[in-house]
């Protein structure tokens, strides 16, 4: 896997030092926000808003505008649409099934029209964080701090919406407000992404993290704690792998990210046979 | 539970102010009446059943009281001001849903939901929100399961569980919607109870909503009974009879009352009203 020496390796990780900081941000962003994707069952509303993304990031390529801008752009609308037209769980499906191949084909078109460089288009389908650029990767850091933090302010009327929402509502919770602007953190959760894993990958920093941590703990803070520390250690992980060969970095995200999940449906499986076993003890 | 409540509330006097009060209340979805001309009031500790059949109204009238539903006429007034949502006042426990497994919460989470659920900023718990938790959970008999994930628990536990979540604020006023659906016998005497202790002990007035009156008949103050546009309101002895619920259904209904159990015959349309009696019955 790794070709190059140890010296080398450390100058290429001297020259990535800027990736590692986005994907670490990216890895905790992930995980955090995955919490609620799970909660609000949301994982395939994550896909179709990614190919939106791709389609505004395809198009800003064309354009020659700012890509991160463009990405962010498809996202934000898609997750609009999606929040707006898709309140009931039926009607979101639906919707989003409508507006994933729409997404992914006009993005399609984009890059068939752009002449440049094939690597930047087959980059933001599996990802390219090497080469986002300075200000880019800057732009990127704002956007997940901006986003962790309105996560952090609306934490808990949006798990009382997300998990127990009759109760939310009679005790004043504003449910419709905070599903929109969840919408809306979720779009620019899925568009900084996409900059680094790519947007039929996004689901690896989003979906699997949050998926893992569910299988081994039902505690309100165990799970979003361990959500973010295995996105951190699979974003990060994918970037220190991939950097000393030749393979893109996506696959070794989406491989660590998916071992964290196997190894913790096994622990989850043994820790639901604890558990009945403590539960008998502690009513004996 | 702070005894600030009670004092005033519990003492014999005449209740001054009812803790809540519809006036000329109406209220009907295209075209038809669910019921107009609705004048209630509830005292402190008092025990209100609302009864009557699907469609009937029941779930928007509690509603309208959560401050989620607007009347076409009439106030709903709760602890002297007009319903508002997020009504600190008002304590709610829904119908015992099926929590699917995985669902990141165990019992003393959701009782935390109600202590602190709808605070923004950070979300830490304080040292205070922790006892109250505990309080709580002691309260309705509930810490050997508190830290159980709620999909793993029976629906009796749970609703003990919603029990505690509804008294997190110290309401003067609980809403109950359908709180014994789907329980067996024992833990709907065992969550009923705990409805009935509260009321007494801290002079909550409670408002039930269920299609069977029977597993709280002997708590029952009054009974509101919605049918067909109208209403009748009194003690259960005033408003379960054939006279009173014939002339409520526009037909000939029969009430009987079999070894301490209620059961009406012959409500028309009502097939889901009094359904766990009738099921006995048969």
């Amino acid at each position: 896997m790794i070709t190059v020496d140890w010296p080398t390796y450390v100058q290429l990780l001297g020259l990535v030092q800027n990736s590692i900081i986005a994907a670490a941000v990216l890895g905790v962003l992930g995980g955090l926000i995955g919490v609620f994707v799970m909660q609000r069952d949301m994982a395939f509303a994550v896909h179709g808003i990614s190919e939106l993304s791709f389609a505004g990031a395809a198009a800003a390529l064309l354009l020659g505008v700012n890509v991160v801008a463009g990405s962010l752009v498809g996202s934000l609308i898609a997750a609009a649409l999606i929040g707006v037209l898709g309140a009931r769980a039926r009607d979101r499906n639906s919707i989003i099934g409508v507006l994933m191949p729409f997404g992914l084909g006009l993005g399609i078109l984009f890059l068939a029209l752009y002449p440049g460089r094939s690597g930047n288009k087959f980059g933001l389908l599996t990802g390219q964080i090497i080469s986002v650029d300075i200000p880019q990767l800057g732009l990127l850091i704002t956007i997940s701090t901006l986003v962790l933090a309105v996560l952090l302010v609306i934490w808990r009327p949006l798990t009382f919406d997300s998990l127990d929402p009759e109760v939310a509502h009679a005790r004043g919770v504003p449910g419709r407000a905070l599903s929109l602007v969840f919408m809306v953190l979720l779009g620019l959760a899925v568009a900084v992404s996409v900059q680094v894993i790519g947007a039929l990958l996004v689901l690896a920093l989003l979906v699997t993290p949050a998926a893992a941590a569910l299988r081994v703990s039902a505690s309100p803070v165990l799970v979003p704690v361990l959500s973010m520390v295995f996105g951190l250690v699979s974003a990060v992980g994918g970037i220190l792998l991939a950097i000393g060969g030749s393979l893109p970095i996506s696959p070794f995200i989406t491989t660590i990210s998916f071992a964290i999940y196997l190894v913790c449906r096994v622990l989850g499986g043994r820790r639901g046979a604890l558990a009945r076993r403590s539960r008998v003890a502690s009513t004996a | 539970m702070t005894p600030s409540q009670t004092s005033p509330e519990t003492s014999p006097a005449p209740p001054l102010s009812p803790v809540l009060s519809v006036r000329g209340g109406a209220l009907g979805f295209g075209g038809r009446t669910l019921w107009r001309d609705l004048d209630l009031e509830i005292a402190p500790g008092e025990f209100l059943a609302v009864l009557g059949a699907n469609g009937s109204g029941k779930t928007s009238l509690l509603r309208a009281m959560l401050g989620q539903q607007r009347l076409d006429a009439g106030d709903v007034l709760v602890d002297g001001h007009p319903a508002r949502r997020g009504d600190r006042a008002i304590g709610y426990i829904p119908q015992q849903k099926i929590v699917p497994p995985g669902t990141p919460l165990r019992g003393r989470d959701l009782v935390m939901l109600g202590v602190n659920g709808h605070r923004w900023g950070p979300p830490f718990s304080t040292r205070a929100d922790r006892e109250r938790v505990d309080a709580l959970l002691t309260a309705v008999g509930a810490q050997s399961y508190a830290d159980q994930p709620l999909g793993t628990l029976s629906g009796g536990e749970q609703q003990r569980l919603r029990v505690a979540q509804s008294l997190a604020a110290d309401p003067s006023l609980l809403l109950c919607d359908e709180p014994l659906m789907s329980l067996d016998l024992q833990h709907q005497r065992g969550v009923s109870e705990l409805i009935d202790r509260r009321r007494r002990d801290h002079g909550t007035a409670v408002v039930f909503v269920t299609h069977d009156v029977n597993p709280v008949l002997d708590m029952v103050d009054r009974i509101l009974y919605l049918a067909h546009g109208r209403f009748t309101v009194g003690t259960p002895d005033e408003v379960l009879r054939d006279d009173v619920l014939s002339g409520l259904y526009g037909t000939s209904v029969e009430v009987i009352r079999t070894r301490g159990r209620v059961i009406v015959v012959g409500a028309p349309d009502e097939h889901h009203h009094l359904h766990g009696a009738e099921e006995a019955a048969s």
